[in-house]
């Protein structure tokens, strides 16, 4: 159980922004790091308990076995104009993005 | 030194099913007149969109398990995996994690069983491809076009134990897993269009002195992609092995990395994984409740599951079916429905229709089995059986020949006289009753 | 017009007494009035638009929703009509589709008149943290109307529309509620489809009816409840008449007052304004007992570890290719919850965090169920305190959590629970109070509530804008 506080690094915020796809504002960095400390902390209560023989709420909707039949639902289908209506930048049909790296 | 390859496959396996693996658009990419024509607010990521998991591919996932000797899970459930890229819309895949649909099974092969780890149901990313426009005279800009046809197609992915170890054993391994599946049916296990796909992990391992024990599971393993082929699969093993057996004289260990196949070069590079740190951030997706998988919801789907080969070439034997031909009809489904139809219709029709379609004596796929019958019924019927017609011709064909001729010159005899339409049986035994 | 309750403006049109143009034209000088200053809009639909609405509806007449004027949080997906989440992410989304409440609403005849504000992605509790200005309170227009619905209770306080769909993940339809006069209610989980709500936190978000009353929302409720095949969360409980649930009789029923939850943090005000509250329950034959109910502190502990959790992952898919803008455009509030939340799930920290995060809510789950065997339905504030000043809440990160405190703990349960005026504090400022129900007891609170309003009128007033 963690008996210290959390200490987040500059490291820990820009690793945490990059796995969440974040651009981050290098001013504001120092910023984040208090925040996630704070917010850390106030949530390490959680940490304390002893949850060992609890099993985990995972859903809370009591349903099991929800699912559809192989069916085609044409009702939901978008034309490919309204596929593309709210794209940004589209060619031909695709949708268009900067060039990624080739596998 | 002498190494073991040691090599796991990972092998995706697009279903068949007729719409997606979370909505009801349609499943079928490879043949989409446009891009972007089969998408809805889920497949494309919409906000506040929500998935609903198609039953029918749950069940073609345990039936690919049990096919493979698995295990089926009692509670299982979809998982959430993060990353980023253009092709996944929500930033995250709908996959399985710890508790996958089946787990344990086996493949038998001629050097050996390769066990199967898992088989779980995941869902499909979009497809991404890339162009070079030219903006200008001078430059060029490089794009990703992006089409959702495919996103969230349903995907099986099979994982096995490390245990192929040569590039034999992976291409009758592969072939024979993409046999069984077609049998199924739920798949066409096409690698040209896509609709199975290949990865593997190799490693290598020093062979002991003592050939009895196995080598151990050496401290690395890396990872091939961009292998489009049973053949390719088998070449980048043996190109591996070369490889990395070079690093290992060398007393270093090849790194842990993604590589991908170069065919045409005939060696693996390294390759940019899209998944960049891969921490996946697993966790259980609430908007999709667990499912709870009974027994005779796995008996039901078991059902399915198509006899052996051997079985089945015994039961048409059984029926009177000659081996030879047996063979042959139990490779050909068009084959097996056709004599099914006959069994229903008239059972003693069964072997002259197998020896029939085996000798090409009839266009199986254009004439239907009630007319194959109909036709041999129709022949026989034209047969003369009346002994009143047949009588006449018999005593003039007896006066006509001396005593001790032999019966089946008379019987021809016959034949001749009624343009082959006398009936066989009935000629002879009219014409012996007349002898006598 | 707009004062009166559903059922009157039922009658009134039904019998040509009162034709559904007059009350959009009200709706509208209102709207004309009050919005630049309260800001509870984002989005205003042409009148036009919403005339051809009410032409489309000649044969739904016989709703109850027929021909009234309503709004909906800009969390819900409105086909043709902009729908921004109050982010500059989503400023130009035009959705191609449809929400299910907002198509059963049409389909009930009721008249859409606009998107209103919130705190962005459902982050925050009081409808500062976007990037289309906050809201004002009616009530005081130097303090918050509350969050993260407050666009909506301030539209209904300040007769901007007569009834609104706002959006429950931690107190977000309550929480503004209570600040503003107005009755909200946040159902049980599942008990109305999510399609088409942009998603905040999947396991606890809840779509419902915030309104003057809690007749009206009984109405409303019945329209847009009910299981929906393009939602596997949503329940196949059938849907009572909720109306005529509110005829029943209540002397039957027990209400239990958490003792741990009248203690220390709570305003005195506010305190003493529910305790007169059980004093009218009694009257009507009601029994109030103590009960214990331990969980505050871990309850919110607990929420602020799963929400952003599951936010983190619901907001991955806006990447600016498919539609919207950049995730550069995410204000500090959104980046630090989508921070935590990527941490919380991160490998070597899902065990510690997320993963203990839904053990505590197996506790709370425990302790929720233990409460209920001494009482039917649960009394609890609302809000620790006041509706604060600007800036208050929005820079302080944890008082901002704080704000919470009381309803969190009924979204990681899945209860229903009823938001509803309760009096006033010496100051002018509304107080709330909510009664919690078991799952899918929407029937018994909201018939509870429905007898306390026809006892008192603390819900009747309206503020001097």
């Amino acid at each position: 159980m963690a008996k210290t506080k959390q200490i987040i690094t500059t490291n820990d915020v820009q690793h945490v922004a990059q796995l969440a796809n974040l651009p981050l504002d290098p001013a504001k960095i120092p910023l984040y790091q208090k925040q996630l400390e704070d917010s850390l902390e106030y949530v390490r209560i959680v940490q304390t308990l002893d949850l060992d023989n609890v099993e985990e709420t995972v859903q809370i909707s009591g349903l099991t076995n929800v699912w559809r039949e192989d069916v085609v639902d044409p009702s939901r289908t978008f034309t490919q104009e309204q596929a593309l209506a709210n794209a940004p930048s589209s060619l031909n049909g695709f949708f268009m993005v900067n060039g990624i790296m080739k596998e | 030194m002498n190494y073991a390859l040691i090599c796991g496959a990972e092998i995706h396996v697009e279903l068949a099913t007729k719409s997606k693996m979370f909505c009801g658009c349609k499943n079928d990419p490879f043949h989409a007149e446009k891009p972007n024509i089969y998408t809805c607010p889920v497949c494309l990521g919409l906000p506040g969109a929500l998935p609903v998991p198609n039953k029918k591919a749950i069940e073609d996932c345990i039936l690919i398990g049990l096919a493979l000797g698995c295990t089926i899970a009692k509670v299982s459930k979809f998982d959430r995996k993060h990353y980023f890229y253009p092709d996944l819309p929500k930033g995250y895949q709908i996959s399985q994690y710890d508790q996958p649909f089946c787990v344990g099974g086996q493949v038998e092969t001629s050097f050996g069983p390769v066990q199967i780890t898992r088989v779980h149901l995941e869902e499909d990313t979009a497809k991404l491809h890339h162009e070079t426009l030219s903006v200008g005279a001078e430059s060029a800009r490089a794009v990703s076009l992006i089409d959702f046809n495919r996103s969230s197609v349903p995907l099986v992915e099979i994982v096995t134990e490390p245990d192929i170890h040569s590039a034999e054993q992976a291409k009758e391994f592969l072939k024979k897993v993409r046999d069984i599946i077609r049998g199924l049916g739920v798949s066409d296990c096409d690698m040209e269009k896509g609709t199975m796909r290949l990865e593997a992990n190799i490693s290598l391992a020093p062979v002991g002195e003592d050939p009895g024990v196995p080598p151990s599971l050496p401290p690395y393993k890396v990872e091939v992609k961009n292998i489009n082929s049973f053949r390719f699969f088998a070449h980048a093993l043996e190109y591996e092995k070369v490889r990395q057996g070079e690093i290992l004289d060398k007393g270093e260990t090849p790194l842990q990395q993604t590589l991908g196949w170069r065919e045409a070069e005939g060696k693996t590079v390294v390759q940019r994984t899209k998944e960049g740190s891969a921490d996946y951030r697993y966790f259980p997706d609430p908007d999709i409740p667990p499912i709870v998988i009974s027994r005779q919801w796995v008996a039901d789907i078991a059902k399915r599951l198509p006899e052996l080969q051997s079985t089945k070439i015994d039961s048409l034997i059984s029926m009177g079916i000659v081996e030879s031909a047996a063979k042959i009809i139990v490779n050909n489904q068009v084959m097996m429905d056709y004599l099914e139809h006959v069994k229903i219709l008239n059972p003693k029709y069964i072997q002259s229709a197998a020896k029939d379609m085996v000798n090409k004596k009839i266009d199986y796929k254009k004439l239907t089995p009630t007319d194959y019958i109909k036709n041999i019924e129709s022949k026989n019927s034209e047969k003369i059986t009346d002994p009143a017609v047949l009588t006449p011709l018999i005593t003039k064909i007896l006066q006509s020949n001396p005593q001790e001729t032999p019966l089946n010159f008379l019987i021809g005899q016959l034949m001749k006289a009624t343009s082959g339409k006398a009936d066989p049986q009935v000629a002879s035994k009219l014409i012996t009753d007349l002898i006598n | 017009m707009i004062e009166k309750s559903i059922i009157e403006l039922h009658e009134l049109i039904k019998s040509g007494l009162l034709k559904p143009e007059t009350l959009i034209d009200e709706v509208y000088e209102n709207i004309a009035k009050y919005n630049d200053k309260y800001n509870a809009y984002i989005t205003i639909r042409d009148k036009k638009d919403v005339l051809a609405d009410l032409a489309m509806a000649s044969d739904k007449k016989t709703s109850l929703l027929y021909g009234i004027p309503y709004s909906m949080k800009d969390a819900y997906l409105t086909k043709d009509v902009r729908t921004t989440a109050a982010s500059a992410i989503l400023e130009d989304f035009i959705p191609p589709y449809s929400a299910t409440v907002y198509k059963k609403l049409q389909s009930a005849g009721a008249l859409l008149i606009g998107k209103a504000n919130l705190d962005a992605w459902g982050h925050g509790a009081s409808t500062e943290n976007n990037d289309f200005g906050p809201t004002k309170n009616p009530w005081d227009d130097s303090r918050v109307a509350g969050g993260s619905s407050g666009g909506s209770a301030a539209a209904i306080a300040s007769s901007m529309c007569k009834f609104s769909i706002g959006e429950d993940t931690g107190g977000s339809i309550r929480n503004p509620s209570a600040w503003t006069n107005t009755t909200g209610l946040k159902v049980t989980y599942g008990r109305v489809s999510r399609y088409g709500a942009i998603a905040y936190a999947s396991s606890f978000d809840t779509i419902g009816p915030m309104g003057g009353s809690a007749q009206d929302l009984a109405i409303i409720l019945e329209t847009i409840a009910g299981v929906d095949p393009y939602d596997a969360t949503s329940s196949p409980e059938p849907v009572p008449n909720y109306l005529q649930g509110q005829t029943l009789k209540v002397g039957n029923l027990t209400i239990g007052m958490p003792k741990e939850m009248y203690s220390h943090g709570l305003d005195p005000e506010i305190k003493s304004s529910i305790e007169e509250a059980t004093v009218e329950f009694k009257k009507i034959g009601v029994k109030v007992v103590d009960v214990s109910l331990p969980i505050a502190e871990i309850a919110l502990a607990a929420y602020y570890l799963i929400a952003p959790s599951e936010s983190s992952s619901n907001l991955a898919r806006y990447d600016g290719m498919r539609y919207g803008k950049g995730r550069e455009l995410f204000t500090t509030e959104n980046i630090r919850r989508i921070m935590i939340g990527t941490y919380a799930l991160s490998s070597g920290y899902y065990d510690a965090y997320y993963r203990k995060a839904q053990k505590v809510r197996t506790l709370l789950i425990q302790k929720y169920e233990d409460a209920f065997k001494k009482c039917d339905v649960l009394l609890m504030p609302v809000n620790p305190g006041m509706p604060p000043k600007f800036g208050q809440l929005v820079n302080d990160p944890i008082q901002n959590m704080l704000a919470d405190i009381y309803t969190t703990s009924i979204n990681q349960v899945g209860v229903p629970s009823l938001a509803l005026p309760a009096g006033f504090s010496k100051s002018g400022l509304p107080i709330g109070m909510q009664l919690v129900g078991q799952k899918f007891a929407e029937s018994t609170i909201l018939n509870l509530g429905h007898k306390y309003q026809s006892v008192t009128h603390w819900h009747t007033r309206k503020p001097k804008l």
